[in-house]
């Protein structure tokens, strides 16, 4: 057996994040703590899709997250930046519990499309909801790190170092837990559930388990993009968001946990330089983009990395 | 008070005359962000024309080619060099795109946004980045509201305006009006839009009764269950803000189905469609445009330069949204202007900019803008309503109505809410 | 009572609507498994095309009564020229990958066709509104509605009633039924698998086509108008059950009431009513209404 490496290469990568960070340009500090944001929820969504299932209505998870950071900015006037993100994966983990017993049952397109009902209902009641200013939103506070607030120039940094923490943190726990008996259980499960029944193992308790994790880190990811952003509104659970979460998860791959970060970064930098490049026709781009990625690489980007060691 | 307005108003255009005596000093370009939708459903009647309307504005003005008092080339003799962005995308991408405008492309300052979710996103980012913003286009009173802002301006009046100019209009036209109902989109502009309306519509008939409020999805194009339900109110007045596909295909459906015939139909957008649609839209539909552009712009130079222009460039009279991109260039151009005058004749800093810009009372095609109210970085104008009339096949408007800027804007630290709830109280 | 009736024409004329904009989509899940997003661009390609045909041809002096048949050349021809090409040029070299990759692959089509429209058409509406009108209204329970609704609901029927005759009773049908339930086998068996996908591809764009086409008349087609079919016109499917015909015309009606009711009587509802319909359905039959394992798909 090969020696796990992956440790040591989030390590390293979060190292080079910290180190770099305060000399990068802004306008790209910027675009990689959302890509980190981002790339929290296709974590969570390539645990799902290890086990072959595929949720359209993961931004849900991802709007409670940001929409909790949020509340708690304008009910109570928290700004802790890991307060909102950790309170945000609290509600969003809460939430997939009460959810899972329902979804668990369901397996493939349906539950899919059942996610997404629910993501659009959670989308009508925001944009209902007027006092909260409905899909215009409402500005989240500016951040604060244990506390302090830091200067304006090192705003971007520290959010961009909190972010690559959690990340790194995040990252970490799921890839120990795909190497437990209860995660290592998915390919099983996506090739033959009652193979895995005959084991002694419920596969839908194992889905439940993964659907409240991927929920959590969703609502991780949520909360750091509406501090990060600092702006959030109903748009945010909205099914073009939960697509664009999928199309990262399947860009990337399910190869490793670093893949989904891997994604989201290539997403929003192809997205960026689309609508710089050509601010007519940038639907166009990202799209032909995105298709050469699926033709030439039918294991997502990972495989990428893959292909060398393999040989 | 009319008097010392009219006085600060030549002042301030004797001022703006100063810097052209002036040789530019400092050649080296400025760049203004421009960003407006250009995919999407917005893009076709507010997106692509306030595109249109910057590209013409910009090149006119490095051409010194605009009238005075804006014969200046580009502002105060600098050239303008335009960076285009999409409005798409949410507000995420949206913020991202700013960000890139400022930090990797360097523009001094940026004007657009139609969404006001756009504009409520961009705003502290503004703020945060120190960069000059002015929003052309988007309704929302929250903006300044909220908070208060040094970089962030709006060159056009709130949403709060066409409903309550909608709401007076009605009041001159249907003295007698006792039923009312609404076709509103369920997103926060059609919402206030309506509920600003129903507001002002109680304050002005304390009777009146509301027989039903329709609020399908944004972009939801069959209205035929939402038609009958109007039909059956059998409402004097039906009010709405539907704007571009929404409001085309409700005309094309409500038409035949008789609906104008039975109520007066207030549109409050509705200058974006009455030429494409004229034929559609039988005579007596009021019409607004968000302001006094479009057919109830005023007759001076101006204008009258602007409209010609636009019409000679891209075969289409402007709409209001191509107004207020212009009002919102020749506005910052004001400003600029004349805190360069205020500099010696140098290129200002950007504080010194929004020094001049604050209180700001300039001339766009439009007419007047004073920027009154938000601690002096939001816009009112006077506002107009009127009916449409056929004159031998061409769409015009007619029983034109004109508000003053005070009758139909807040006060300046007054919300909007609580003024129309207070009755108006100036 | 009045007021009923009401709810039952303006929940008839949805229903008719949506069953046309949707049912191409479970004609294509059925038989070839792949949930097709482009869909959408279907639709909205169907609608500029007999938008601006239609309105060269009548301000050319055709006869405006021949407009109903130029939306539906405008349909057929889009369906020809783009079906088989998206389906030969790329989705055939796709059939091996998961489900979800497909409609991945969909969806980068959605959005270059979303801009191919904007290079072609511009961003400006296109109106042909003389069909709606031309034929005249009629007058229920203080109501008027233009006939053109019943040509809405007339083309519904004869789109399913066609689909459900060709697959129930001719030679092709029938081989199309033996596809959808072994590949291999019919494939074994000398049937063209390969064509046969591309014309249910193609056949399915343009029942798409033939709801963009048909709505034209009644709205300004602008961009961005096959968006909103996506998301309707997968609710109704899953609803009925993917891949079901039965189940795309009940889900089309259950939707187009509900709709209709909700907006006559408690219309702040209308927004999410169609999700709630769509989680209701899902939740107590969970692979939608008539999805059973021994049920008989297309």
């Amino acid at each position: 057996m090969r020696p796990d490496r992956t440790p040591w290469v989030l390590g390293a990568i979060l190292a080079v994040l910290l180190v770099v960070g305060p000399f990068a340009p802004l306008w790209v500090v910027f675009p990689v703590t959302i890509a980190i944001a981002k790339g929290l929820v296709a974590l969570g969504l390539m645990i799902l899709l290890r086990c072959g299932l595929v949720s359209f209505g993961q931004a849900l998870y991802y709007c409670i997250g940001a929409y909790t950071a949020g509340m708690l900015g304008r009910v109570f006037e928290l700004d802790g930046v890991f307060t909102l993100m950790l309170a945000g994966m609290a509600v969003a983990a809460a939430t997939a519990y009460v959810l899972g017993f329902l979804l668990a049952r369901y397996r493939g397109i349906f539950f899919g499309l059942l996610s997404l009902a629910f993501s659009m209902i959670f989308y009508g009641l925001l944009v209902k909801s007027e006092t909260l200013g409905s899909t215009d939103g409402f500005n989240v506070l500016p951040s604060t790190l244990f506390g302090i607030r830091p200067a304006d120039e090192w705003v971007r940094y520290a959010v961009l170092a909190a972010a690559s923490s959690v990340a790194f943190v995040a990252a970490l726990l799921v890839h120990r837990y795909l190497r437990t008996p209860l995660g290592s259980l998915a390919p099983a499960i996506k090739d033959n559930e009652i193979r895995v029944e005959y084991m002694g193992a419920s596969a839908r308790y194992a889905i439940h388990v993964k659907y409240v994790i991927a929920a959590a880190l969703a609502g991780l990811g949520g909360g750091l993009a509406a501090t990060t952003v600092g702006h959030i509104d109903p748009e945010m659970a909205y099914w073009t968001v939960s697509g664009e979460f999928v199309f990262i998860t399947i860009l990337a791959g399910t190869g490793n946990v670093i893949a989904p970060f891997l994604g989201a970064l290539i997403f929003e930098g192809i997205r960026n330089v689309a609508f710089a490049v050509s601010p007519n026709t940038w639907q166009m781009v990202l799209g032909g983009a995105l298709l050469a990625v699926i033709v030439f690489l039918p294991n997502g980007l990972w495989s990428l990395f893959r292909r060398g060691r393999a040989a | 008070m009319q008097r010392t307005r009219k006085l600060v108003a030549s002042i301030a255009a004797a001022a703006l005359c100063v810097p052209a005596l002036a040789v530019a000093q400092d050649a080296a370009p400025i760049k203004v962000g421009v960003v407006t939708f250009l995919s999407g459903p917005a893009a076709g009647p507010f997106g692509v024309p306030a595109r249109n309307a910057a590209e013409i504005t910009i090149e006119m003005l490095n051409g010194g080619k605009v009238p005075k008092p804006y014969d200046q080339k580009g502002f105060g003799g600098a050239r303008l060099q335009m960076v285009l962005v999409d409005e798409s995308g949410g507000t995420t991408t949206q913020v991202t795109e700013f960000r890139n405008l400022v930090q990797r492309d360097n523009v001094d300052v940026v004007i657009g946004y139609i969404s006001s979710g756009s504009c409520l996103g961009i705003a502290p980012v503004a703020e945060e980045l120190k960069t000059l913003t002015v929003f052309f286009d988007c309704g929302t009173p929250r903006i300044f509201e909220e908070r208060d802002y040094k970089y962030v301006f709006r060159t056009s009046s709130t949403a709060t305006m066409d409903s309550v100019g909608a709401a007076l209009y009605v009041k001159d036209l249907k003295p007698n009006a006792k039923v009312i109902a609404g076709l509103n989109q369920n997103y926060a502009w059609g919402q206030d839009s309506w509920g600003d309306f129903e507001l002002s519509m109680k304050q002005i008939f304390p009777k009146i009764e509301v027989a039903t409020s329709q609020m399908p999805k944004l972009f939801a194009g069959q209205y035929n269950a939402e038609i009958s339900t109007l039909l059956n109110a059998k409402a004097d007045v039906i009010h709405s803000s539907f704007w571009d596909g929404d409001l085309e295909a409700f005309i094309l459906q409500a038409g035949p189905r008789g609906l104008f015939k039975r109520s007066v139909v207030v549109l409050t957008t509705g200058e974006t469609a009455m030429y494409k649609l004229a034929d559609k839209i039988p005579d007596g539909v009021v019409i607004g445009a968000r302001g006094p552009y479009g057919p109830y712009a005023p007759d001076n130079e101006l204008n009258k330069w602007y409209s010609a222009t636009f019409q000679d460039r891209y075969n289409v009279p402007p709409n209001y949204a191509a107004y207020q991109m212009t009002q919102a260039i020749l506005g910052t151009k004001a400003a600029w202007e004349k805190a360069q005058a205020a500099n010696g004749g140098k290129r200002p800093s950007i504080d010194q900019v929004i020094a001049a810009f604050e209180r700001l009372t300039f001339t766009g095609p439009g007419g007047e803008v004073r920027m009154a109210i938000g601690k002096g970085h939001q816009a009112i104008t006077e506002t107009a309503y009127g009916v449409t009339k056929k004159v031998g096949g061409k769409m015009t408007v007619a029983n034109v109505k004109r508000y003053p800027a005070e009758t139909v804007n807040p006060p300046d630290g007054v919300k909007a809410a609580d003024w129309i709830k207070n009755g108006f109280k100036k | 009572m009045q007021q009923l009736v009401a709810v039952v024409i303006d929940g008839i004329i949805y229903s008719a609507w949506l069953f046309v904009a949707a049912v191409g989509l479970t004609l294509i899940y059925g038989v070839m498994k792949i949930l097709n997003v482009a869909h959408g661009s279907f639709y909205a390609l169907g609608a500029y095309a007999a938008a601006s045909i239609a309105g060269a041809l009548l301000a050319g002096g055709m006869p405006p009564m021949l407009s109903y048949a130029v939306l539906l050349g405008a349909a057929l021809l889009v369906a020809i020229v783009l079906g088989p090409l998206i389906e030969r040029g790329i989705l055939r070299f796709m059939y091996a990958r998961d489900e979800v990759v497909i409609l991945l692959i969909t969806y980068a089509l959605f959005l270059i066709l979303e801009d191919v429209i904007k290079l072609i058409w511009g961003v400006d509406p296109y109106f042909i509104a003389e069909p709606y009108g031309l034929l005249g209204s009629f007058d229920v329970a203080d109501l008027t509605y233009p006939y053109y609704n019943l040509i809405l609901v007339g083309v519904a029927i004869a789109c399913g009633a066609g689909l459900a005759w060709t697959l129930t009773r001719t030679k092709t049908g029938k081989l199309l039924l033996a596809v959808i339930h072994d590949t291999e086998v019919s494939r074994a068996m000398g049937i063209n698998v390969g064509r046969f996908y591309m014309v249910t591809f193609t056949f399915g764009s343009l029942l798409a086509a033939i709801g963009g086409a048909f709505t034209a008349p009644t709205v300004s087609v602008v961009p961005g108008l096959g968006v909103e079919v996506i998301v309707l016109s997968f609710a109704v499917v899953v609803i009925g059950g993917l891949g079901s015909l039965p189940g795309a015309a009940l889900g089309a009606v259950i939707v187009g009431l509900v709709r209709s009711a909700t907006i006559h009587y408690l219309p702040q509802a209308e927004l999410f009513v169609i999700y709630l319909v769509m989680a209701m359905v899902l939740a107590f039959r969970p692979r939608g209404l008539f999805m059973l394992a021994e049920a008989r798909k297309i």
